[in-house]
């Protein structure tokens, strides 16, 4: 994996990422991403905004507004909550890993 | 309604997977969930291809309806338990819908597939094929469903609940984060609607609170018992969430879901809006 290019996130089309705030990223736990895990999106008050399953690779991403906001992830092999920053729109990656 | 009827656990759908009478049903928003495993036995209903009108924004006709619950095998004397995704929202949102059409048993599974899963319960890739019932709906319940001209009459005389996320109540965003942003209505809320997120009434497993804590929730939220009371939020599947916890669990009695709900209201003519 050294050197590889970051992944940027699988987009639906007509997603304008100029226009778009886009927090995305893997979950992962010792080397391995971890599929289906519950990510949730809390606002700057903590208070819930949205939840998605990752994918098949780990994958998960959310469509935000500039701003803070915590990432909460659960799953049956563990659990991690981390504060992510958005300054603008645009592509916001955040890796996630679980203990 | 009180919590033991309207409720199932884990445990008790575990015990139930073979009795007669008894049908599980999974209802997703993407249906993939089901296809990469479902409690054993459980038939799939898909939020958007099964419960919308192909053509007009509504719920099915009753004929319709009829006609998808019987090519399902669901029969009208059996109890019908449904869970789903997105913390049960669209499984909610399928409750109202039974519950519309007058089916007499319905039950939710308390937390839902999120919490099965977490749990580590067994799911199975099994196919499903019940045999084919004569389902006969009742004409619409709308003491349970609410247009939007109630939603307009109720500004100011009604309880109304924003169940929507603090960004979306604001106007900051226009649907939930999980949802690309760009939509055509206006952001904000209807004026007078107090915002109590769906998400206030689950836990983070997707189980629903004790009636204690909602019981509390939506009192220390401004909501007035004596008044009859709308829910609404984008597109009516989460105000279904809230719906439930309001008429089924804690008994209030008039009780409405706007369906149509803000992707109706906020693109609607001249309507007043609030934001912030």
């Amino acid at each position: 994996m050294c050197g590889a290019p970051p992944q940027a996130p699988t987009l639906p089309p007509n997603v304008d990422i100029t226009k778009e705030t886009v927090i995305y990223g893997t979950v992962s736990k010792g080397d391995a991403p971890v599929p289906g895990a519950y990510v949730r999106l809390l606002d700057s008050t903590g208070e819930f905004t949205a939840e998605v399953l990752t994918s098949a690779t780990g994958d998960y991403r959310f469509f935000a507004a500039p701003g803070e906001w915590t990432l909460s992830v659960l799953h049956n092999s563990g659990s991690v909550r981390q504060p992510v920053s958005a300054s603008g729109p645009g592509l916001v990656e955040a890796s996630l890993v679980l203990s | 309604m009180s919590r033991s009827e309207a409720l199932v656990s884990a445990d008790w759908v575990e015990e139930n997977l073979n009795t007669p009478g008894v049908v599980i049903v999974e209802v997703d928003e993407d249906t993939a969930a089901y296809d990469t495993g479902h409690i054993a036995g459980a038939v799939k209903l898909d939020w958007r291809a099964d419960l919308q009108d192909p053509v007009v924004r509504d719920a099915l006709s009753k004929e319709a309806f009829e006609k998808l619950l019987s090519a399902k095998g669901i029969g009208n004397d059996d109890t019908v338990v449904l869970y789903g995704g997105n913390n049960n929202w669209f499984a909610a949102y399928a409750y109202w819908y039974f519950k519309l059409y007058g089916h007499a048993q319905v039950k939710l599974l308390d937390g839902g597939r999120k919490k099965w899963e977490l749990e580590g319960r067994e799911l199975s890739k099994d196919e499903v094929l019940r045999p084919a019932t004569e389902y006969r709906a009742q004409a619409q319940d709308t003491s349970i469903r609410a247009f939007r001209d109630e939603a307009i009459a109720a500004i100011g005389t009604k309880n109304l609940v924003d169940v929507r996320s603090p960004d979306e109540f604001s106007g900051k965003l226009l649907a939930p984060a999980h949802l690309p942003q760009e939509q055509s209505q206006r952001g904000g809320h209807i004026p007078t609607a107090v915002n109590v997120p769906w998400s206030k009434a689950a836990n983070e497993d997707g189980t629903f609170k004790s009636d204690d804590e909602l019981t509390k929730l939506y009192g220390d939220a401004g909501l007035d018992t004596s008044k009859d009371t709308i829910a609404y939020c984008r597109i009516g599947e989460r105000s279904s969430h809230t719906w439930f916890v309001l008429h089924e669990l804690l008994g209030h009695p008039n009780v409405k879901n706007y369906d149509g709900s803000w992707t109706e209201y906020g693109s609607l003519i001249g309507v007043p809006i609030e934001k912030g």
